[in-house]
């Protein structure tokens, strides 16, 4: 099983104009996969420890403690897997 | 008034956590929680009349039989349509406006004939008219949205002539709760000698609705969304129209006769009584028993106080979030006159998905995106919305909850 399918459930893409992706980690996972993301990603932001504005490499994302992350401007599937990898690697 | 506290205590799911904090459901416009008297009465069920209705003579098929007849009775003195000839049960809003477009646009509506829709309408009232209107060639007109989310009335007397054959509006705004006055546009209509259709996914829920007193001659709505089971809904329709209606589906059940002649080597078809003649195939009974108790809740509530109820927390609600929160802003109507309990909203420089994350790490559940309405989005000039929306076992206090969490938001 590779990585994405160890540490994430559902990916969704956002109902609206910005098309964005909601990427939902598994829940006996998210812990880890939330410290692994914030391990590899560089630090904007935090609100009361919930929620981490992140950046890596060109992307901006938003990290939340519930395991979950969003994530905009990506160009199709794949660009997301590609950077979902490198994240949880 | 009612007492949401008591009416708590018969929603078991309102007693879990989420993300270690009591859960807070706000997307009652999605779809409502479950009563225990409800989740009973589907366990009975199956546990004790579980048979397929009709045409049967054993006992099971009877109790079967007259739990779902007694189903449909129950729905049409809600709405007070006429009988159960005239309560055709469904799977949802959608599938009932997709049977009177499909039966209409396939039998009845011809090229030039109009159909109107407004910009306020859920997805599910206009697509079906956009997929058939290039089957059958039909024109649609599109009635305008105001700034504020109100129907633009003017609009609608302009767009509609003799050749509208059906004009199809939302009792209720799924977006922004606006109450429409739907017994104006019926009489409008009806003079011009068209029909009307009215989505009340988001009305039957949550005010006393007359089929008669609106003068509507279709009206559509959902089961989960008031206290029932999902995959059950209905389609009122006026006795008289729905006899002239040819069927929108084949099969048993909605079928008399299916006589095979020798002769010509094709079957002749009689249909079923109304409203089986609508409700091909084994229906879905269970759903039906689970939505006569939803009824009767809400009966046993009284809809006058689920109203006011919500009237209140909305009143409560959007003052609150004026009051307290400097970056939220409040899409549609600024009072909380003429609607029911839905608050879309947004908080400046935050995206809508961002709000609903925020919010379900502390257990408030909020929908975010175009909530099904991407034209009237496009009419307010927003990529997405943010919306809270009130039922009858939400309170005071989880908004003053809601509230402390969006002033946290706005520290993004």
């Amino acid at each position: 099983m590779g990585i994405i399918e160890d540490y994430v459930a559902r990916t969704e893409g956002t109902c609206g104009k910005e098309q964005d992706v909601i990427v939902i980690f598994k829940y006996d996972k998210k812990d880890e996969a939330v410290k692994r993301i914030l391990a590899k990603a560089t630090l904007k932001k935090s609100i009361a420890g919930i929620v981490f504005e992140l950046t890596f490499e060109r992307f901006s994302f938003r990290l939340y403690g519930t395991g979950k992350a969003i994530f905009r401007d990506l160009k199709d599937k794949e660009e997301l897997k590609a950077l979902l990898s490198e994240l949880l690697s | 008034m009612l007492d949401p506290y008591k009416i708590r205590e018969d929603f078991p799911i309102l007693k879990r956590k989420v993300n270690n904090n009591p859960l807070i459901y706000f997307d009652n416009a999605a779809t409502s929680q479950k009563p225990r008297q409800v989740i009973e009465a589907i366990r009975s069920f199956y546990e004790n009349h579980n048979a397929n209705v009709h045409r049967a003579v054993y006992t099971l098929s009877q109790e079967a039989s007259e739990l779902y007849e007694d189903a449909h009775e129950e729905v049409a003195e809600f709405i007070n349509a006429s009988g159960m000839e005239e309560t055709i049960f469904v799977r949802g809003t959608t599938e009932a406006i997709n049977l009177v477009a499909y039966s209409q646009a396939l039998h009845d509506l011809k090229k030039n004939d109009e159909v109107i829709v407004t910009l306020m309408e859920h997805h599910s009232n206009i697509v079906p008219w956009e997929i058939l209107s290039k089957i059958a060639g039909f024109n649609i007109k599109y009635v305008d949205v105001n700034n504020d989310g109100t129907i633009n009335y003017e609009s609608f007397e302009g767009a509609i002539s003799k050749k509208t054959k059906i004009v199809c509006v939302s009792h209720v705004s799924n977006v922004t709760g606006v109450v429409n006055d739907v017994r104006r546009i019926a009489k409008t209509a009806h003079e011009y000698g068209s029909l009307v259709l009215v989505d009340g996914a988001q009305s039957v829920p949550h005010l006393p609705v007359n089929v008669k007193d609106l003068d509507v001659d279709f009206l559509a709505f959902s089961g989960h969304k008031m206290l029932g089971p999902t995959g059950i809904g209905v389609l009122y329709g006026r006795r008289e129209i729905l006899e002239e209606m040819a069927p929108f589906q084949g099969g048993g059940e909605m079928i008399r006769d299916v006589e095979f002649s020798p002769k010509t080597r094709r079957c002749s078809i009689t249909w079923n009584d109304l409203p089986w003649k609508f409700e091909a195939g084994t229906p879905n009974v269970c759903g039906g028993v689970g939505l006569t108790e939803a009824v009767k809740y809400l009966k046993k509530v009284g809809m006058e106080n689920v109203k006011e109820h919500e009237e209140a927390l909305t009143k409560y609600a959007m003052s609150k979030m004026r009051e307290c929160c400097k970056k939220v802003k409040i899409y549609g109507p600024q009072t909380s006159t003429a609607k029911c309990g839905i608050v879309p909203f947004g908080v400046d420089g935050v995206s809508s998905h961002d709000i609903a994350l925020f919010l379900d790490n502390y257990g408030i559940m909020v929908r975010s995106g175009f909530h099904c309405a991407q034209p009237l989005h496009e009419v307010f000039k927003l990529n997405s919305s943010a919306r809270a929306s009130f039922y009858i076992y939400n309170t005071c206090e989880e908004i003053d909850r809601f509230i402390e969490v969006l002033k946290e938001i706005e520290q993004f």
